[in-house]
């Protein structure tokens, strides 16, 4: 089976990743972070962010548009869940080909432009998509008031097999409800899966196609590919992720809003994948690590906590740095994002991993150097 | 007749700041080769110039006098405007007037805040990728944005116009309609006519002055201007704080229309970078005429009319245009051959 056959290094990898993911609980600990609202999150966008690597950070086409497949994704799960059963084995199932085929459909228009064209034209149709959801497609998408479950759903298979229950049903597996931790296992078990299909892409013959558009299309073309239905699944590809993101949203809360399809939760995917590292395996699930890590903690800390945070400093100082710190932290924890953004696409354009590379061939003179271009974002022009 | 000609009028103030945003984002793209993605921001830091001047100029003297009680006992506070003890009742007309006086705080500011942006920041990222540069000004863009939140706190912070152009003109009538038949209000023209002019200004200045020529040479062939030993670099720096004026000023006499709020710039942005994808990417007129262009088909398609044979195209006719363009014709509607076409 060539199937499962990958190279020493991967199945190290993807080893050592299982075990992070799957003691998350252990390790979040001492940072505050292990409650299962929070790890899941970090699990479902590691996911979204893999799966945007997958093009961004192989084919250099960039997506400012991504959202709206894991709006898809989401709504598509939530509808599964009201009109056939509480079973999140369909809904996921479903989620992924709805986008897929969503992503199918906008990537075949998309993928005839490149560059800066190819944002923007991504861009225009997760704005129409989100505009729409709010406006005309209300009856499918429950407009400001977010699509979720109600006591009325039909639920067609869940009620030929038994009666309905009091109050609103929780998804579940194979009638294992998924709720706390139990929600968040299912999707770390989910990530490692779509982390190995990442594994395989990036090794495979298709992936080393994808990174030749990325490092010169008219050269590829030139050698007799046609290299726009490779780009178009790697662009399905990656869409269908987002359907699977969206979906695992949906299980963990079963509530679908437009607002996941805005464009700056676009943006946030992109940045995610930047922060951490594009077109390395684990440099997006980092990134968008660390941003949902800023998102829920930072924005939670309050002047109280920065006060006992700065006591060593002498009084007239304590002040000071606890209303600048204050700026930073709360309410202003996008500005946080933003500065680290800026100085990360400033000074380590590979993202954290390339910054680990630097200081890992620091101290070991063996490792190869790597050609300082070899991780950047190019984009295919 | 009149449904039309009112539709079109409704659109030219929005096409108007469509204009003048876009005019800013394609003399960077065409001098500076950059995508500026914090473009938005310079907009909305324009309208928040216009709140601090207005702010300067309401701060109040407050006297206590403790003769004169108020119906509760306490001693009244008299409250004087500053401007008003310094320059009399002329204090009166300047706070009346403040929208448009803005303009003389913002564009100092402005071309301050965009000669320190590009000397700061994008001038590293000439020879990156347009990708690095998007990504780039994003994150300069959510700074300042989170900054203006900071300091001006997240809510709309509403200007009134000068008492004189309140109410509406009976357009109408200029053209030998009835009386009333076409009406429009006065500050909304004021916009169109405003937004007219700082572009005219604008071709005006690269086209007569000897600055613009040399920009403009600059913008053709960058290298040979380079090898005639003259400093393009520091003209397109200046060009850069230009295009920031021209979003300042765009943002400071847009805010009677809509109350200023830290995020506007984004709301703003990604319909401008579709008015000069539709005009051509490095085209000034190609940005002016989509601008208008997109603004006037926003005002039609949010008539009730079209409204009820295509539910939601009021929504979505922005985009729609940008895509149906970039697909049929790439290098937009008034882009030169070969700029940025594939």
């Amino acid at each position: 089976m060539t199937l499962f056959q990958m190279t020493r290094r991967d199945a190290l990898v993807l080893l050592a990743f299982a075990a992070v993911i799957l003691t998350m609980p252990l390790w979040t600990a001492p940072i505050g972070a292990n409650y299962p609202g929070l790890m899941q999150k970090f699990v479902i966008f590691a996911i979204f962010a893999i799966g945007f690597n997958v093009l961004f950070g192989l084919t250099g086409y960039l997506s400012f548009g991504h959202a709206a497949f894991l709006g898809v994704g989401s709504y598509t799960a939530v509808w599964t869940f009201k009109l056939l059963t509480m079973d999140v084995l369909p809904a996921i199932v479903f989620a992924i080909l709805v986008s897929g085929l969503f992503a199918l459909a906008i990537g075949y228009l998309s993928m005839r432009r490149s560059g800066i064209y190819f944002s923007i034209l991504t861009l225009a149709f997760a704005q129409m998509s989100y505009n729409l959801a709010y406006s005309v497609l209300t009856p499918i998408t429950n407009g400001e008031t977010s699509l979720q479950l109600t006591l009325q759903d039909p639920r067609v298979i869940d009620l030929a097999l038994a009666p309905r229950g009091a109050g609103l049903p929780t998804a579940s597996l194979f009638g294992q409800t998924l709720t706390g931790l139990g929600g968040f296992y299912f999707c770390a078990v989910v990530l490692i899966v779509a982390f190995f299909i990442a594994i395989k892409i990036f090794a495979s013959p298709f992936g080393m196609m994808l990174r030749g558009i990325k490092s010169n299309q008219t050269r590829m073309s030139y050698t007799g590919f046609n290299t726009r239905p490779y780009a178009l699944t790697a662009f399905v590809i990656s869409g269908m992720y987002a359907g699977l993101a969206g979906a695992l949203l949906a299980v963990t809360d079963p509530l679908a809003g437009a607002e996941r399809m805005q464009w700056t939760a676009s943006g946030e995917v992109v940045l995610m994948t930047i922060l951490g590292g594009v077109g390395t395996l684990i440099g997006p699930v980092i990134g968008a690590w660390l941003i949902k890590y800023f998102e829920n903690i930072f924005s939670a800390f309050n002047e109280q906590i920065l006060s006992r945070f700065f006591d060593f400093v002498p009084d007239p100082l304590h002040d000071t740095m606890v209303a600048i710190a204050s700026k930073f932290v709360g309410e202003g924890w996008q500005l946080t994002l933003g500065l680290l953004f800026v100085l990360v696409v400033v000074f380590l354009p590979g993202g954290i991993m390339e910054g680990v590379r630097r200081i890992g061939s620091l101290f070991g003179r063996r490792s190869t150097p790597v050609s300082p271009g070899a991780a950047r974002a190019q984009p295919a022009e | 007749m009149d449904a039309i000609l009112a539709q079109l009028l409704n659109g030219l103030d929005k096409g108007g700041a469509y204009a003048l945003i876009a005019l800013g984002l394609t003399l960077v793209f065409g001098t500076l080769g950059v995508v500026n993605f914090a473009h938005g921001a310079l907009f909305m830091l324009g309208a928040f110039c216009a709140v601090t001047f207005r702010y300067i100029i309401t701060l109040e003297n407050v006297v206590i006098d403790p003769d004169n009680l108020t119906a509760w006992g306490t001693p009244a506070e008299i409250r004087t405007p500053l401007a008003q003890t310094w320059f009399g009742d002329w204090g009166a007309v300047l706070i009346d007037w403040s929208v448009p006086l803005s303009l003389l705080l913002a564009i100092p500011v402005m071309l301050v805040i965009g000669i320190v942006m590009e000397r700061g920041l994008i001038k590293h990222f000439y020879k990156r990728p347009h990708a690095e540069q998007i990504l780039v000004t994003f994150g300069l863009a959510i700074v300042l944005q989170e900054i203006v939140k900071a300091i001006f706190g997240p809510n709309p912070i509403s200007q009134a116009m000068p008492q004189a152009l309140r109410g509406a003109a009976d357009v109408g009538v200029l053209i030998g309609m009835a009386q009333g038949a076409v009406t429009y209000p006065v500050w909304r023209l004021v916009y169109f006519l405003f937004s007219l002019g700082v572009i005219a200004a604008v071709f005006a200045f690269l086209r007569f002055t000897t600055f613009g020529m040399v920009v403009r040479a600059g913008m053709a062939d960058r290298e040979t201007v380079g090898l005639l030993g003259i400093n393009i670099d520091r003209r397109f720096t200046i060009m850069f704080g230009l295009a920031a004026v021209v979003a300042g000023v765009a943002g400071v006499m847009y805010t009677p229309l809509l109350p200023p709020n830290y995020h506007q710039g984004m709301d703003f942005l990604v319909l401008s970078f579709v008015v000069v994808v539709v005009g051509g990417m490095g085209s000034l007129p190609g940005a002016v005429a989509a601008g208008f262009l997109l603004g006037i088909l926003q005002s039609f398609a949010s008539m009730n009319e079209i409204k009820s044979i295509l539910p939601g195209i009021d929504q979505i006719i922005i985009y729609l245009t940008a895509v149906v363009i970039l697909l049929v014709r790439p290098r937009g509607l008034l882009g030169r051959r070969g700029v940025m076409e594939s």
